[in-house]
């Protein structure tokens, strides 16, 4: 299945946001996590993380820290601010609404 | 540190690094996350039975382009787009211990040159409040080029004893503008200058003692033609610095007369003696350093006024030459208008070679080119006319320094741009390569400073120090 770049573009904010709200995590757990949720038909290209998560702390959705991973490396760990819950609330509401009238359709239109 | 046993595989690694540092939108902590990434991708493949190439293959591929990637920086982080034009201090991490030395020795030189201007006075010179005298005029340069010299010697890294040969040309820039015996009060009533020669000579030992600053600035491998080229640039670029750093300036000084008259302190003497003056100097050594700084960051200015000016310069020489067949007015030669054309053909050469220093060689001719050609041949055009209607009346006006200084810089941007005019033709005839025009134009940087040495050295004593 070819998800369209849009689509997973828009889907974005709120998984990351959502994954962030089970714990903290960094770049390539999230990818992973978002790997395994989707069954694998999300799928990104892992560098366009990145710059989604920059973006997110920038509107402060999100605050990032280095430390030391497991490996003895520096890594750059993400968490979801109050704003960022705030803001996961409210994506939730209008993905329901989206989600709601797209069920409401497919049940009239194209029983499966 | 995970590091992989694999050396080839670090290798990889690092030249992914060092490749996806060059990106503008990416700085140092993004490339070392995304390097995190790469190597977490790689740890989990490479114990899923692929070996360390393979592995490499398929984690870049996963990462995506580089270019979408860091398009999608830029988006998130606009600022970095436009941040280039400060001074960075997390741009690349190998500069940071560079520079501080570099900052320190621009900082002491720039101290250095505003301290020069004030020793001089010492000595008898002093800058009173109205009137700057000749003394300052006739070694404005000398304050500035040999500590530019010196910048850039530092900076390229050459030994003393190039370093003594090339004080040469400012030693003797010092002697011949102080040790004529030019007349003692420079001005008349009028604030014109007694002495024309002595004027001439103030003009054009900055132009003389350029060439040795390009010198310094090439390394002394002056015959390298990318050296003479990446000169030109340089000056271009110094140029359009100092003029920015001096509106600044100028700024700074209405608000230093501002608020002092406010509380009724007269400023005038430190804003005429030190304010300025000292400025003036330390703001020369700044602005060279910037562009030296900034050379690999910024688009040049001066081709991009060049291509802009281009146009309208062709333009204004064709509209004129149109009116001047219609109406038939001949040129009125006055006093000034000789030096006016002058100003023209060095404008004409000046767009000449920024457009040349900022095209590639190997391209072909464009429509760009064919409007150059047409700048140039109606700029000689133009020229000639002017000549012709000055020589006519040369023999009325008899020989004055600054006639034939006028006409001697006539004469040598004539040659120049006849000779470009031509090699412009053959090369849009696909005669000859651009890079026969650069050549000659970078071949004849150093006949301006030779002519300008000549009108330093022998000017005066010729025309009797008048």
């Amino acid at each position: 299945m070819d998800m369209g770049k849009d689509l997973v573009a828009a889907s974005a904010t709120p998984l990351v946001l959502a994954i962030l709200a089970e714990g903290d995590s960094y770049g390539y757990a999230i990818i992973k996590r978002v790997a395994e949720l989707s069954g694998g038909h999300l799928q990104w290209t892992d560098g366009m993380l990145y710059p989604v998560l920059h973006r997110l702390e920038r509107q402060s959705y999100v605050a990032a820290k280095w430390s030391a991973s497991e490996n003895g490396r520096r890594r750059k760990y993400y968490r979801i601010t109050k704003e960022g819950r705030a803001q996961l609330a409210a994506q939730r509401q209008q993905w329901q609404a989206v989600d709601g009238a797209l069920r409401g359709i497919w049940m009239k239109a194209c029983p499966a | 540190m995970t590091t992989f046993a694999d050396r080839p595989l670090e290798e990889q690694i690092a030249q992914w690094r060092a490749y996806v540092r060059r990106r503008q939108a990416l700085h140092g902590p993004d490339v070392e996350e995304l390097e995190e990434h790469l190597r977490d991708e790689l740890v989990a493949l490479t114990e899923a039975g692929l070996t360390g190439d393979e592995a490499f293959l398929v984690a870049v591929k996963r990462m995506g382009s580089l270019d979408a990637l860091s398009r999608e920086f830029a988006h998130a982080h606009s600022e970095r787009l436009w941040k280039q034009l400060v001074m960075n201090s997390d741009a690349a991490d190998e500069s940071v211990n560079t520079r501080r030395p570099e900052t320190l020795v621009v900082l002491c030189l720039a101290v250095a040159a505003a301290l020069a201007v004030k020793v001089p006075a010492l000595f008898g010179h002093r800058l009173p409040d109205e009137e700057v005298p000749p003394f300052y005029f006739r070694n404005a340069s000398l304050f500035v080029f040999p500590l530019l010299a010196v910048y850039f010697m530092w900076k390229r890294g050459w030994n003393a004893v190039s370093g003594l040969w090339l004080a040469l040309p400012f030693m003797a820039g010092a002697v011949f503008a102080n040790v004529f015996p030019f007349p003692h009060d420079a001005f008349d009533a009028l604030g014109h200058w007694r002495s024309d020669t002595q004027r001439l000579a103030a003009l054009h030992l900055p132009i003389a003692l350029w060439l040795a600053v390009g010198f310094a600035y090439v390394r002394g491998r002056w015959f390298d033609d990318s050296g003479r080229m990446n000169f030109v640039r340089f000056s271009g670029e110094l140029a359009i610095y100092y003029v920015l750093i001096a509106l600044g300036g100028g700024v700074l000084t209405a608000f230093t007369a501002m608020l002092f008259l406010a509380i009724d302190v007269k400023p005038d003497v430190f804003i005429l003696a030190w304010l300025v003056p000292c400025g003036a100097a330390g703001a020369f050594i700044i602005a060279s350093w910037l562009v030296e700084a900034k050379q690999s960051v910024i688009e040049n200015m001066a081709p991009v006024l060049t291509r802009l000016f281009t146009p309208l310069f062709t333009l204004l020489l064709l509209v004129f030459l149109a009116t001047m067949a219609w109406t038939g007015s001949p040129i009125n030669v006055k006093r000034e208008v000789l030096i006016g054309f002058d100003l023209l053909l060095a404008v004409v050469v000046g767009l000449v070679l920024y457009a040349a220093s900022a095209r590639d060689p190997q391209a072909p001719p464009d429509f760009l080119d064919g409007l150059q050609l047409l700048l140039v041949v109606s700029a000689l055009v133009v020229d000639g006319v002017a000549l012709a209607a000055i020589a006519a009346r040369i023999s009325e006006f008899g020989f004055t320094p600054n006639r034939v200084a006028a006409l001697g810089e006539n004469l040598i941007l004539l040659v120049n741009l006849t000779w470009t005019a031509w090699l412009y033709s053959s090369f849009l005839r696909r005669q000859g390569s651009f890079a026969m025009l650069e050549r000659w134009q970078v071949a004849y940087l150093p006949v301006y400073s030779i002519w300008a040495a000549l009108v330093v050295v022998v000017f005066p004593p010729v025309f009797g120090y008048r």
